[in-house]
């Protein structure tokens, strides 16, 4: 084989070597770090599974939302209208957090089934429902998403 | 009235998008002289129509005209004029129209600046992006208008602008980030328009060149305000969240960086001329994925505009037809480009052939954790998200295999170097940098951590590489003065961009493990000791603003000494009209540390749930991308893009060799 050649053919290998390493390692990463979604139906069923990165959401259910006065641990209850799953969470709420709007919870369940958030996300205009809590509700057959795409109506 | 006429003046607009876009292209194949030069008047008309629908549009926010529906949707009459003005790109129907505006403008610009390019090629080249621009309009009109009325029944007044978007950063945010997007179209035309002549060379690569770098450093300046607002206006006190919008708009930018780089291959060297071609095709096609990810709804994030699935689908077929037709294009023209010179291993073709497949590859595994979600809903249902862990598992490690290959990338000759010489004007660079490095990484009170060592050490090794490439230049000259005078600006340019990579890796790293953050119930006369100094809580008070009420905390920072470092004023505002909540942090600025506070809710008793950060070197990260971008205006500005009359006494040739093509 000629120098070029044989220049040419080695740097071809680095690259196919190089990205299929990193193909490899972005795999394995991408599945280490892949949160699901489960609707509140869902995980009160057991389909989620415990002490693995999750994410629920639903409508944070009206007179669910306690929190403790000296610390700032929180609780309250999530809902898609058939099931209600009770989150807990420590830390600064989203501004748009409020009782009877749309919510994402990421965190773990516990042993009993309750879902232990380290983060809240509540969007940031309030028309705008996150997609799974929508396709949620209207799965579980949520009256105010029964047929509407709207979901202005919830927050009134 | 005037709504009307911004309207009319986009269906015009549309019109002669659709001229532009057929007649110089015609004009090329059919060698119509007239017909080429067709292609500057109507860029110069496209962009005088939209320019004015966007000042009407403008017109009807600033005189409250509610009857609009887009203005009746994000404005109010108490909301101030100046967000008023800015409230025209706040949400998806008029940040269209200023994309479409944009767009305009670039190609405005090519029409004027390419006086010197053969008229074949610019013919082409306004075609194209006026075939862009047929894309763009179409989608405003038929699916995004700003303009329709809600009559006969008008509001009596709007719904006011999100108040996340009544602020300074979100003013220039978008207009800056959409300059780099639709920028990206200049190079995609300009490798269309070679692929269809046939000829990529050293040329093709000049002209391309400095609009990519204007545009490249207009999408850095626009990601990094981006950052800064999220930053300071989110209330979280982070800077990057891998949120899919983010990954939307830091693709483009990371491929649009690989284009640089070899775009200078290709000028100088004449070799990876098919592999640059991909990459302007990439990334154009990545900033338009860009628009679409950010405005079907499809994506759950913080920015996604609420919209239906006929805009998605719309962007999604121009994002095909573009992607799909180009590299149609590509692969029936790029197989006939040959690239006949050699290089070895050392040299600096490798080297910035290593740092275009380390940037492919991070926008590769970027664009998979982004869009995964995406597929795997379509292809088995369930929904799912990548967190931030995915993208901090592999991007951090390819940018400091980036940042090692610059130090020898800027050193190494074209063509080939000899390793051993190579290495005799690196050792010092190199010592250096673990040297100082590891001195500066022991000093801080933390102690030692890894990635703050390796962060610290390619910093150096940028900083010192760079020193030892321009002591090199300066070796032979007489006097200093006379050989920094003899560097172009585009040498400057480069280093200058280095520079603000350097310095941004700096921010990241050291505000990523240097910073301290509490959030803790305060009630008032409570303390806090974080990183060294002491935050006590004062209490809050009600305050009133043009269309607001806020509670503002008063938290009195004091240092070591007992001597008040600044008093911080957070809020806590209910916008009147939206009646939504909205953090204000208050921040002490400075370049070696942030202090960050922020209201969380109240807790009765005169109690806040209160976020107190101490931000280490934050600020690097955004000053860092604003010397890059400086970087890239430097590059432009070199002389030898302005050499016009060389060029023009090569225009008759060039234009034989394009005719023939």
């Amino acid at each position: 084989m000629n120098p070029v050649r044989k220049n040419r053919l080695r740097i071809v290998l680095y690259i196919v070597f190089g990205s299929s390493l990193a193909a490899v390692l972005g795999l394995m990463a991408l599945d280490e770090n892949m949160n699901y979604f489960y609707s509140p139906v869902e995980l009160a069923a057991g389909k989620a599974p415990v002490d693995k990165t999750i994410r629920g959401g639903g409508l944070v259910v009206v007179g669910s939302h306690q929190r403790d006065t000296q610390s700032l641990a929180n609780t309250f209850s999530i809902t898609d209208g058939q099931a209600i799953i009770k989150v807990h969470y420590t830390g600064i709420l989203p501004d748009l957090f409020r009782e009877g709007q749309g919510v994402i919870a990421v965190g773990k369940l516990n042993a009993s089934g309750e879902l232990i958030a380290d983060q809240v996300l509540a969007k940031h205009d309030e028309n705008y429902m996150p997609p799974e809590v929508e396709g949620a509700l209207k799965q579980a057959g949520h009256p105010d998403y029964s047929s509407s795409s709207s979901p202005a109506t919830v927050t009134n | 009235m005037i709504a009307e006429i911004g309207h009319f003046a986009v269906i015009l607009a549309f019109c002669l998008s659709l001229v532009l876009a057929i007649v110089p292209m015609m004009g090329s194949v059919l060698r119509q002289t007239l017909w080429m030069a067709m292609g500057k008047p109507l860029a110069v008309g496209l962009f005088g129509l939209l320019l004015i629908a966007f000042v009407s549009l403008g017109y009807c926010f600033a005189t409250d005209d509610f009857s609009v529906a887009y203005v009746a949707h994000n404005s109010n009459s108490l909301l101030p004029l100046p967000y008023k003005i800015s409230a025209i790109w706040g949400a998806h129907e008029g940040s269209f129209l200023l994309w479409c505006l944009m767009a305009a403008g670039w190609t405005l610009a090519v029409a004027v600046f390419s006086q010197s390019l053969p008229r074949v090629l610019v013919a082409r080249v306004l075609s194209i992006l006026g075939l862009c621009s047929v894309g763009f309009l179409a989608f405003l009109l038929f699916t995004s208008n700003p303009f329709k009325r809600l009559l006969p029944h008008a509001p009596i007044d709007g719904r006011d602008l999100n108040p996340l978007l009544q602020d300074f950063g979100l003013i220039i945010h978008p207009p800056m980030l959409y300059m780099g997007y639709v920028g990206f179209s200049v190079v995609f035309a300009f490798a269309i328009a070679a692929l269809l002549g046939g000829r990529l060379d050293a040329a093709w690569a000049r002209w391309s060149r400095p609009w990519t770098t204007i545009a490249w450093s207009f999408l850095t300046v626009g990601i990094a305000l981006g950052s800064w607002w999220a930053y300071y206006e989110l209330g979280w006190g982070g800077w990057w969240f891998w949120d899919p919008v983010e990954n939307a708009s830091f693709m483009p930018w990371l491929m649009g960086t690989a284009l640089m780089h070899s775009l200078a291959v290709t000028e100088k060297r004449g070799v990876f001329k098919s592999w640059t071609v991909f990459l302007a095709i990439a990334t154009f096609s990545l900033s338009l994925l860009g628009a679409f990810l950010v405005r079907s709804g499809v994506l759950t994030s913080v920015h996604a505009f609420a919209t239906d699935p006929e805009r998605g689908v719309f962007i999604l077929a121009f994002l095909l037809f573009v992607v799909g037709g180009s590299l149609l294009l590509y692969a029936l023209r790029a197989p006939t480009v040959q690239s006949s010179t050699q290089f070895s291993l050392w040299s600096r073709e490798t080297l910035l052939l290593l740092n275009n497949i380390v940037l492919t590859i991070a926008t590769a595994l970027i664009l998979v954790g982004t869009l995964y979600p995406l597929l795997a809903e379509a292809l088995s249902g369930s929904k799912l998200s990548v967190g931030p862990p995915y993208f901090n598992q592999f991007f951090p490690g390819l940018m400091v295999a980036l940042a090692l290959l610059l130090g020898i990338g800027i050193t190494v000759n074209w063509k080939h170097s000899r390793l051993m010489q190579l290495f005799g004007y690196l050792r010092w660079a190199l010592l250096g940098a673990l040297v100082l490095g590891s001195a500066l990484s022991v000093w801080h009170t933390q102690g030692w951590l890894l990635p703050v060592w390796i962060g610290l050490v390619v910093v150096i090794w940028i900083a010192l590489s760079a020193l030892t490439d321009l002591f090199r230049k300066l070796k032979h000259q007489s006097s200093l003065w006379r050989g920094l005078r003899k560097l172009t600006l585009s040498y400057y340019g480069m280093h200058l961009g280095h520079m603000g990579f350097a310095i941004c890796i700096l921010g990241v790293v050291l505000t990523s493990f240097y910073s301290e953050e509490r959030d803790l119930r305060m009630a008032p006369g409570d303390q806090l000791q974080l990183s060294g100094l002491t935050f006590t809580f004062m209490g809050t008070q009600q305050v009133t603003g043009p269309n607001y009420k806020a509670d503002q905390g008063e938290i009195k920072v004091t240092n070591a000494d007992g001597d008040v470092v600044t008093r911080l004023y957070p809020q806590k505002r209910q916008y009147q009209v939206q009646r939504s909540m909205m953090t204000e942090a208050a921040i002490d600025p400075g370049i070696t540390r942030d202090l960050y506070v922020a209201l969380g809710e109240p807790l009765g008793e005169g109690a806040w749930a209160v976020r107190v950060h101490y931000k280490a070197f934050v600020r690097c990260i955004w000053l860092g991308a604003l010397v890059m971008a400086l970087g890239g205006v430097l590059a432009v500005l070199d002389k030898r893009y302005r050499r016009r009359r060389v060029v023009v006494s090569n225009e008759q040739t060039a234009e034989t060799v394009y005719s023939h093509a």
